[in-house]
């Protein structure tokens, strides 16, 4: 690949996910050199910039939707991106967060604040800053249209490597036997 | 065998009787299928083996081969619909491949990797399903069945005890346990029985086994499902 005369902008985030896929982009290890000279980043945990440039090439969203903030980021992600990428299990079918969707939402505090054992005086938080848990959690297509999807728990750096470097040279993202994981 | 049709542009030889995933199978030709064991009678229900013969769909495991007949299969048409057919099941159910037991030697999970599924593509369902752990040495997961019906075969046809069916109609489809109570502990179901083997996905999980094998060495960690020579 040679350098492009225009980097392009990439953001990243974590909704409900574990910052796993994050540590897992970060496993390209010194291809992140290579990709540097095609890329810079904007809003992501690897610069701290808090918001999305209005002129982004590329969204890269960890994890799925489990409150209310979830759903404000990935708005604005999908408004300021213009290609947007899901990244492991979480973004892709809400993941290990999903598991609680079939048990109701006032069970599931009641027993994380009131009912465990250890508890004592335990009360739901209820700050009007604590963005509101969603009733389900759900995967981030169900909400935006996602461009691509990169499957596993979590992807491994080099699937990661594969459908950005696909992306980067005008190629359909395709990923073969042993990339493509759903473990 | 003197007898061929042809699959893709390849001529391939059956005997009297054989259906085309048949054939195909013995001349090493890989075509999708998730409800088809080539011990059981064909239920045709999975749709996963569908095929174009003369232009026109149909199910592999169930049409039988005649001579002179075009099939086509491993077409960008066909494989896009299976792959649809595959999405779907994967939101009708709750398919947590990261902590499923059965991850890496599920039939489900090889058939969408082989068609190159990237996502889920439709809503999830995300169906309550209650486990059944009555049994002392099996664990049914009912959140990953596909209703293939390879274990209701097996129970009635093999072990003679038909401990397992299909209950309901349509969405509302799903596989019992045949017992006034409902649960596997109240049946003869014993762990070596045809039918605990028989499963694409993880319904049927030994108590007390898991992870035995480590993520990424299983079955088809090593080798993709078109690749392996299918089992009987």
């Amino acid at each position: 690949m040679n350098a492009p005369a225009k980097k392009l902008k990439v953001a990243t985030t974590s909704l409900a996910g574990c910052f796993g896929c994050h540590m897992s982009f970060l496993d390209i290890d010194e291809r992140l050199f290579t990709l540097l000279e095609h890329v810079e980043f904007d809003r992501s945990p690897l610069t701290d910039i808090k918001t999305c440039s209005p002129d982004c090439d590329l969204g890269i969203i960890e994890g799925g939707l489990c409150n209310a903030e979830n759903i404000h980021v990935l708005r604005e992600f999908r408004k300021n991106c213009k290609t947007l990428i899901a990244i492991g299990a979480c973004a892709v079918n809400g993941g290990l967060p999903a598991q609680r969707n079939h048990l109701p939402l006032t069970a599931i505090l009641e027993e994380v604040y009131h009912t465990s054992p250890g508890l004592a005086n335990g009360m739901i938080p209820n700050d009007p800053e604590l963005p509101l848990p969603l009733d389900k959690v759900h995967p981030i297509h169900e909400v935006v249209k996602v461009d691509y999807f990169i499957p596993g728990c979590p992807p491994s750096g080099d699937a990661i490597w594969k459908v950005l470097t696909d992306l980067l040279a005008g190629r359909e993202p395709e990923l073969g036997h042993g990339l493509m994981r759903y473990d | 065998m003197s007898q061929t049709f042809t699959l893709d542009g390849q001529s391939i030889p059956f005997a009297d009787g054989q259906t085309i995933l048949q054939a195909a199978t013995a001349a090493g030709v890989f075509i999708p299928h998730l409800c088809y064991h080539p011990e059981f009678k064909p239920h045709g229900s999975c749709k996963l083996c569908t095929v174009k013969v003369n232009g026109r769909h149909t199910a592999s495991c169930t049409m039988r081969a005649t001579p002179g007949m075009t099939v086509e299969s491993n077409t960008e048409d066909i494989n896009a619909e299976r792959r649809s057919l595959v999405q779907m099941l994967f939101v009708e159910g709750n398919h947590f491949c990261p902590a499923c037991e059965q991850s890496g030697n599920c039939k489900l999970q090889a058939t969408a990797y082989q068609l190159g599924m990237m996502s889920p593509h439709f809503d999830h369902f995300f169906p309550s399903r209650a486990l059944d752990a009555s049994h002392p040495e099996v664990l049914l997961d009912f959140n990953r069945c596909i209703l293939c019906s390879l274990c209701v075969r097996a129970s009635r046809d093999v072990d003679g005890k038909n401990v397992f069916a299909l209950s309901g109609r349509g969405i509302k489809t799903r596989l019992i346990v045949n017992a006034g109570s409902g649960r596997l502990a109240d049946t003869n179901f014993s762990p070596a029985d045809k039918a605990a083997g028989v499963c694409p996905v993880g319904v049927f999980l030994k108590k007390r086994r898991g992870f035995a094998v480590p993520i990424g060495e299983r079955r088809y960690d090593k080798a993709p499902i078109d690749s392996i020579a299918e089992e009987i």
